[in-house]
This record gives structure tokens, C-alpha cells and sequence, in this order.
């Protein structure tokens, strides 16, 4: 069944691939706006072995990884007091109702103007950003624990921090874990959007800005391409490792299904 | 050991106990009898401290109940959702009997031995949600029987294992609260079963609940499925409880109401 879905999104992909390809040799459209796919292609193999490129990646994909763990490091933490104590819950809630509809784009502008360092200001833009995700998971997650399970380990006399650390915890475990997978595919697209706002010296944004400046579209795109799949590979390694870190969780709902 | 005068609780303007009052004395095994509904498990979860009750006193050792009593086990009637599905069987089992300050071998022995009781000696490794029902059940079971709690509460213990095994986990828990020497509370709709491991058996009414009769078993200590069930005593027990549950008084032979 897996296969199936996996054989159908190559299906798409390659559809549309080959759809692209068909409009570039109709020539209806200018070859320097839209290259054809070959042209991508061929440029997107050529980057792997561009030196350049490859510290770009590199890079971007450390601003990624350093703001994603601060993410956990910040967002877990404060989910799980906050789905802890429902006073303090009530009390930040409006704050938190406010803040996360703004396009967290929007607020690079205003990280540019409070940081200097680059890295610095990737990394706040990330935080910010991918922490929406894990807090709110975190949050229901530890909120939505069942009561009977809770109750289960009080009736044997263990205390409220064994509970929260026994049942609380690892019920909620593969809800933040979802948490963050979202918060990794956010965090991808931040740290480039953070680049082409902000500028810098590497990173796949100053890579795709610089194409730009060439008027080499087909670099351009070949260096989004490359981006892209990056944010499908983390998404499918995270979704291997939920699977296997909480098989008791997806074997239930697959059962209830 | 527990004592119980005028319990009282409403959820909202719901009253569920009506001024419930019973007594348990120390190593004795009481079933507690009543319609669907009544508030059986209210009046167990009452006891455990797991809901503040709106009214009356509940005494346990001499001391009233406002926290969860020390020393207790519970076997909820939704035994499903009260094993925790990130772990084995066997840790399942395993978890409480940290609070009695075991070391992790013996902890794993002490869980062995209770699933093997229960019937479910190859069943360590599996999870909660690779069971069935009846396997859930006797899991929870095995849990609280290998806690040795000095009160061991059970709300409809035996729903969902088949007649031979609720048999077995029956005489199972006589023996063990003989050996033991744990006092039990068993809630249970099942009449015959209550009249067959009670010491006492105590029948509420209809909800909003009190007690309608408090009825010695004279069967003696050592029982049998086969032959206990056909003693004369039993049989009468059995037709009062019913009565009794159906509504009836203790002495009316009020057939109609079977209806
Ligand atoms: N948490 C709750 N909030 C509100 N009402 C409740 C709650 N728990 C139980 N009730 C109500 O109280 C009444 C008694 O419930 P309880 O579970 O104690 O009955 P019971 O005798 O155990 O029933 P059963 O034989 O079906 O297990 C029912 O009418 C039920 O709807
Ligand atoms: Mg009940």
C-alpha cells in the first residue's frame, strides 16, 4: 500500500517533469524564463559536484539543524510546562493566538535590524518560526493524556512527578514528535528565506540570489530542486523514526481505523 | 478495615450515592452487587481517593480517606485504557512494584509469576494492543495481584474473559486473598459470581444508590465451581441476591417484577 502511494507521487512527479519539458521544446515560452527540465536537471547534477554549492549547503543545512535543536531545546520545555499547569496556559494563551497567524516571514525584516551576526539571525528567525509547531503539540499532547491512565499510576501511590514522568511523557511523546517534523520542513524553508532576505555570505539562498544576479535561471532552479528534496528526505526519515520510536502509537490508531 | 457511613455524591445536581454505608472487616472479601448504572464505580473510586465524595465519611484503618490510600490496587473495569500501550506486558505488570523498592530482576520475576497466574505465562513480550480483551483484563488483574496490596479494589474483574477463565481467575483471587491475606472489594453484576467468592455480598439499589441488604455467605472458607454451586445455601443466596438486585425485597417472591 505504501508502495503504491510512494509509485503514485514518482508517477506525479515525473508527469510533471515531462509536462515541463514539453513546454520548453514547444517554444511557447522563452527558454531563459522557463529552461527546460533536461536544462534543470543536468545543472541540478552538475551542483553536486560545484564546490561552491556544496559549502552553500552546507551552510544552510547547519543553520537548520542548530535552529531546529534549539527549537526542541526552547519549544518542548515550555510546551510541557505549559500543558502541565493550565493556569499558566489560560494566561499566555491570547498572546499565543495573536502571534502565530503573522506570516513568520514578515519578521525577518525585523531580525535583520536586532542581529548582526548572520548566523544569528537565521537562528532567531528558525526559533521563532518552527517553535509553533512543538509548543502546540506539547501542549494538547500532555493535556489530552488519559485520565484513567494517570489515575491508573496514583492508585498504586506514585507521586505527581513520577505520573508526568511515567505516563504524562511518553503519552505525549509522539504528538511533539509530529511537532517537530513540522518543525523541520518550516525550519527549511526559514533558513532560505532568511538568506534571500537578509544576505550573507553562504547558504542556498545566497546561492539562488547570486543565480539570479547571473541570469542563470536554470542554476535558480536547479538550487531550489535540490532544497526541495532536502525537505522531502528529512520528512521521510523523521516519519521512519516516529514509526519505529512509537510503534505502540501508530499500531493503535491503525487498529481503530 | 474500611468503614463507610452516609457516603453521599452527585456529579453536578446528579446524585449517584445516596447515603451509602458498609463495612469491611481486615483479610474479608465483599462483593458489591447493583443495576447497571447505580454508581458501583463511583462507590470504588470513592474509596481509592480518586474523587472527593459531596458527603459522608470513609474510614480505612481508622483513618479517613483524603489522598489515595497507601497500600492499595485497582483494577478498573476500563482495564484497557489503564495499561499503558508503550510497554510490555510484563513492564506493565512490572511498573508499580517499584514502589515497593524491588531491584529490576526481581521486579521482572514478581511480574512473571503474576501473568503466569493469570494464564498468560508466554505473554510477557506483547504489547497491550497486540491482545485481546480478556488478555487485556487478566494483564490488569496480574498487576494488582502482584502489587500484594493490603486492599485491592476490582470493578468487574472478569467481563471479558470466557466462563473457564473467569472461573480460574475467580478461585485465583480466593486463593490469593486467603494466602495473602488481602482484603478485596469486587464489584460485579454477575450474581452467581458474587455469592461465589463473597464472604459477604452487599446489594444496592438502583441509583441514586444506597444499600439494600448486607448478606453473610455461609459457604465456608474452601469453595468449588462445581460442587459449591449446587449446595443448598448457594442456590437460596443466589435467588435472594437476584431478588434483591431485580428490585424486590429481601423476603416478597415478587415474580411480576422480573418483568
Ligand atoms: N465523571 C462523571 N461525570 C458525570 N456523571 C458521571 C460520571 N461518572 C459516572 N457518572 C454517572 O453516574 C452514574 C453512576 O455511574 P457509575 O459508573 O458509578 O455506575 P456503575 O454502577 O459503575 O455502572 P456500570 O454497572 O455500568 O459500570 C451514571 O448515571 C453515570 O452516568
Ligand atoms: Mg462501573
Amino acid at each position: 500500500m505504501n508502495h503504491v502511494r510512494v509509485l503514485r507521487g514518482v508517477v506525479g512527479a515525473a508527469g510533471f517533469a515531462v509536462a515541463v519539458e514539453a513546454v520548453g521544446l514547444s517554444g511557447l515560452v522563452d527558454e531563459r524564463f522557463l529552461p527546460r527540465m533536461s536544462t534543470i536537471l543536468v545543472g541540478a547534477a552538475g551542483l553536486i559536484v560545484d564546490p561552491e554549492f556544496l559549502a552553500d549547503v552546507v551552510a544552510t543545512l547547519t543553520a537548520w539543524a542548530l535552529g531546529l535543536l534549539l527549537t526542541v531545546a526552547v519549544a518542548v520545555p515550555a510546551g510541557l510546562t505549559l500543558g502541565a499547569l493550565p493556569a499558566a496556559e489560560r494566561a499566555v494563551r491570547p498572546l499565543i493566538e495573536f502571534l502565530r497567524p503573522i506570516p513568520s516571514v514578515a519578521i525577518i525584516p525585523l531580525a535583520i535590524l536586532l542581529f548582526s551576526d548572520n548566523l544569528h539571525l537565521k537562528l532567531a528567525v528558525i526559533v521563532y518560526a518552527s517553535s509553533w509547531p512543538v509548543l502546540i503539540n506539547a501542549i494538547y499532547g500532555l493535556r489530552d493524556v488519559d485520565p484513567l491512565a494517570k489515575e491508573t499510576l496514583r492508585g498504586f501511590g506514585f507521586g505527581p512527578m513520577s505520573v508526568l514522568a511515567r505516563v504524562a511523557l511518553p503519552s505525549a511523546a509522539p504528538f511533539i514528535a509530529t511537532g517537530v517534523r513540522v518543525a523541520s520542513g518550516i525550519a527549511i524553508i526559514l533558513t532560505v528565506s532568511a538568506e534571500l532576505l537578509a544576505g550573507g555570505s553562504e547558504g542556498i539562498g545566497i546561492f539562488i540570489t547570486e543565480a539570479a544576479g547571473g541570469n542563470r535561471i536554470d542554476l535558480m532552479l536547479a538550487a531550489t530542486l535540490w532544497a526541495g528534496l532536502f525537505g522531502v528526505l528529512s520528512n521521510a526519515v523523521l516519519v521512519a523514526v516516529e514509526r519505529r520510536l512509537f510503534r505502540w502509537h501508530h499500531a493503535r490508531s491503525e487498529a481503530a481505523r | 478495615m474500611l468503614e463507610i457511613t452516609e457516603l453521599v455524591h452527585s456529579y453536578g445536581s446528579h446524585r449517584v450515592l445516596d447515603g451509602v454505608s458498609l463495612s469491611v472487616a481486615e483479610g474479608e472479601l465483599v462483593s458489591v452487587v447493583g443495576p447497571s448504572g447505580c454508581g458501583k464505580s463511583t462507590l470504588l473510586r470513592s474509596i481509592a481517593g480518586l474523587i472527593r465524595p459531596s458527603g459522608g465519611q470513609i474510614l480505612l484503618g481508622g483513618r479517613p480517606v483524603d489522598q489515595i490510600p497507601d497500600n492499595l490496587a485497582i483494577v478498573f473495569q476500563d482495564y484497557s485504557r489503564s495499561l499503558f500501550p508503550w510497554m510490555t506486558a510484563a513492564n506493565n505488570v512490572a511498573l508499580p512494584l517499584r514502589r515497593r523498592g524491588l531491584d529490576r530482576r526481581r521486579r521482572r520475576e514478581a511480574a512473571m509469576a503474576a501473568l503466569d497466574q493469570v494464564g498468560l505465562a508466554d505473554a510477557g513480550g506483547k504489547y497491550p494492543w497486540e491482545m485481546s480483551g480478556g488478555m487485556q483484563q487478566r494483564v490488569s488483574i496480574a498487576r494488582a495481584l502482584a502489587y500484594r496490596p493490603s486492599l485491592l479494589l476490582m470493578d468487574e474483574p472478569f467481563g471479558s474473559v470466557d466462563a473457564q477463565t473467569r472461573e480460574d481467575l475467580e478461585d485465583l483471587v480466593l486463593r490469593v486473598c486467603a494466602h495473602h491475606g488481602m482484603t478485596i472489594l469486587l464489584i460485579t453484576h454477575d450474581i452467581d459470581e458474587s455469592v461465589y467468592v463473597g464472604d459477604r455480598v452487599i446489594v444496592l439499589t438502583r441509583s441514586p444508590a444506597r444499600v439494600s441488604a448486607d448478606l453473610k455467605v455461609d459457604l465456608g472458607a474452601s469453595r468449588d465451581q462445581i460442587a459449591t454451586r449446587q449446595l443448598d445455601e448457594f442456590v437460596r443466596l443466589r435467588a435472594e441476591v437476584g431478588r434483591l438486585v431485580r428490585g424486590g425485597s429481601t423476603t416478597a417472591t415478587t415474580v411480576l417484577e422480573q418483568h
